[in-house]
């Protein structure tokens, strides 16, 4: 079943014309992603072939077409979709999410980095009015492996499973798909390193605690905010499945910007110890290296290495 | 990025906020000018943008032109908390009867900005904030409906402020918005004796994501600390120098703090943070490799990159290519690891540089890297 995103899903490609666009949604179809079309107004008409390497069976090498759309609400009202990934630069990216939020999709995931934090605070709290669930931004998207992969997480570094991954990173995400990729993922959501992003750790912990087919989940935090603090809370009082977490951090001085907008110490919240502090005062076992991390996960799980 | 107070305080006058008469200078003859002009008798004020310059001597009142000289000359060069003084501000004292506190901030968990307002202001806001937090309002704003003047309304009301403070705190609003602010902060905001209210020191940070359309300060001046970070962010890096004599190179900001704390569990200590991104070409990895070379205190570098969207074969044809183009001094212990990983060891293998090493995990390519940098040490 995974969280918020299984085959089922029909993908639009905001920005998909665009360089990041057509590289990203090349990739999304080879890993199996029903991307129903792309959405810009100076386009609309046209198709755009994707030449999906072999690993899409069956199809004798045809390549892809998928339609472009003048709108988001063209693209719904076309093919039912009900997810929308965005790549549209940071200038265009609100008007972008507003206009998908309006025209009623239920998922948008918001890849663009460097979105203005005005702009960030507007779009999520005026898509919640709307019931549209924004993920990102400034994030790699979310993938259900084996089912559907919305964004720009890499698909083949891991496999379908019973592992359910939450993280602000994207990298270190990809580090752990690749170290636990034996026992596999249900759905790994990046949510972004931005202070200000749509779904929250405790957005994921609740659905994974709900989602049947996730027996234990993964976060990763960094340094910066409150937000694994309180997704520690969450857990106290609602997560009954085992947590295995992971903070980046420890080392970053006081002050100091470390390439996330979000993952910046001052004083002594946020810090990377803090959150360690939390979140191991809840039960949740927190690896110190990534690799321990995935140890730690094969021992809840009782998987010998 | 922080604006310092004079830019802050140009900010507010422009947005219709009163503000003392103030000039900047670097110089402390222009200094007396300054002071002449403005009456005489003046406060100096340090530029910095850090907080307590008060508490550091570097806010003194000048009782006339000829003192303000003298006491500008003692601020300018001083340093702060690490900041050096560039630049005064000498502004025209005020008669103050009350100090108040105003700010609006971005609240990451609420994804909005919050209005905080005390009528306790001044110097030890943050110890009435942490003893007493109920003198302390804090009112989330509606990004949307904004402050109106029924909002500021309520802010003032709850937070025991005058009638006459609405006013500032619609204006400060529109500073936040209208110059993509994520804080703005008045501190104190003060009644005169003749019952102004002025706003007598002032924070703003702004958005650097909002550059493309807030091109007015342009990049702030903004100060590097260090001489390698300037090197760095010339050539885009995106590289922060540290204390330590591991250097690193990693793709992701998330992989590389990770790169930093795992060097650290191993006895050593990273000497800075350098994230090259996804694409990871041999021109970045040769610019990157040439700032931590430059770096005495750098005796070992550890390349650590994940193969997810780039391949690893891409990775260490960059490395080959940036052997080239840059002569390794130190040894370099490279990690690569996810999509193509084999065929990326291969191509180091077949390098074959006497000074690089490789190593299959991120834990033990660490370790391996501390040894060397004890060693060499």
């Amino acid at each position: 079943m995974a969280i918020y995103l299984t085959k089922e899903s029909k993908v639009l490609v905001q920005g998909m014309t665009g360089g990041e666009g057509m590289k990203h949604t090349r990739r999304m179809l080879a890993a199996g992603t029903n991307v129903v079309g792309g959405v810009n107004p100076r386009k609309a008409g046209h198709t755009v072939d994707f030449d999906v390497p072999q690993c899409l069976k069956g199809l004798g090498g045809t390549p892809i077409a998928v339609p472009v759309f003048g709108s988001v609400a063209a693209g719904i009202r076309a093919t039912g979709a009900d997810v929308t990934v965005v790549f549209v630069p940071p200038a265009f990216a609100k008007a972008a999410v507003v206009e998908a939020a309006d025209a009623g999709i239920g998922l948008a995931v918001v890849i663009t980095e460097g979105i203005p934090v005005h702009d960030s605070v507007a779009f999520t709290s005026y898509a919640k009015t709307k019931g549209t669930r924004i993920i990102g931004p400034n994030c790699p998207g979310l993938i259900t492996p084996g089912q559907s992969n919305a964004g720009i997480i890499p698909a083949d570094i891991t496999k379908p499973g019973r592992i359910g991954l939450v993280s602000k990173s994207g990298t270190l995400t990809y580090q752990l798909m690749y170290e636990l990729r034996d026992i596999g993922f249900s759905t790994c959501v990046g949510i972004g390193g931005d202070p200000v992003v749509g779904t929250s750790h405790i957005d994921c912990l609740a659905a994974f605690q709900d989602d049947p087919d996730t027996e234990l989940i993964v976060l990763i935090g960094e340094i910066g905010g409150d937000a694994e603090e309180r997704a520690a809370a969450y857990i106290r009082d609602h997560v009954t499945k085992p947590v295995v977490g992971y903070i980046a951090g420890f080392t970053a001085p006081e002050g100091k910007t470390m390439g996330h907008a979000g993952a910046i110490v001052s004083g002594s919240s946020g810090t990377a110890a803090a959150k360690k502090e939390a979140l191991e005062a809840v039960g949740v076992r927190v690896g110190s290296t990534p690799t321990e991390t995935a140890r730690l996960v094969l021992d809840r799980l009782g998987v010998g290495t | 990025m922080d604006l310092y107070e004079h830019q802050a305080r140009e900010l507010f006058e422009e947005h219709g906020i009163l503000v003392p008469r103030a000039e900047v200078t670097d110089s402390p003859k222009e200094a007396r000018e300054i002071a002449r002009r403005l009456g005489g008798r003046v406060v100096v004020k340090a530029q910095v943008k850090t907080g307590g310059r008060g508490k550091a001597g570097g806010v003194k009142l000048a009782a006339d032109p000829a003192a303000a000289e003298i006491t500008a000359r003692q601020i300018l060069g001083m340093d702060i908390k690490g900041h050096t003084v560039g630049k005064v501000m000498l502004a025209q004292p005020v008669a103050i009867e009350t100090e108040f506190y105003v700010s609006y901030v971005l609240d990451r968990a609420a994804g909005g900005f919050l209005a905080i307002a005390s009528a306790e202001g001044g110097m030890e806001i943050e110890e009435v904030a942490a003893g007493r937090p109920e003198a302390v309002a804090r009112i989330p704003v509606d990004p949307t409906e904004g402050v109106t003047s029924a909002k500021a309304g309520a802010i003032a009301a709850a937070a025991g402020l005058p009638p006459q403070t609405v006013d500032v705190l619609v204006r400060l609003w529109e500073v936040l918005v209208r110059e993509d602010a994520l804080l703005v902060e008045v501190n104190p905001l003060v009644r005169t004796a003749q019952g102004q209210i002025l706003a007598l020191d002032g924070k703003v940070t702004l958005d650097d994501n909002a550059r493309f359309r807030q091109s007015r300060w342009g990049d702030g001046g903004v100060e590097h600390d260090d001489a390698l970070e300037a090197v760095a962010a010339a050539k885009g890096l995106n590289y922060v120098k540290l204390d330590g004599e591991v250097g690193i190179i990693g793709n992701g900001a998330g992989l590389v703090m990770s790169t930093l704390d795992v060097v650290a569990g191993c006895g050593a200590r990273p000497a800075n943070f350098l994230d090259i991104g996804g694409g990871a070409s041999a021109q970045i990895m040769a610019d990157g490799l040439s700032v931590i070379l430059s770096d005495p205190a750098v005796k070992s570098v550890f390349v650590n990159v994940f193969g997810g969207i780039t391949a690893c074969d891409a990775v260490a044809d960059g490395i080959v290519q940036a052997l080239d183009s840059v002569q390794l001094t130190k040894p370099l212990v490279v990690r690569l690891d996810g999509n193509n990983a084999a065929r990326g060891r291969a191509i180091l293998d077949d390098r074959a540089h006497p000074l690089v090493q490789q190593a299959t995990t991120m834990d033990g390519a660490a370790l391996r890297a501390a040894q060397l940098a004890a060693a060499t040490a």
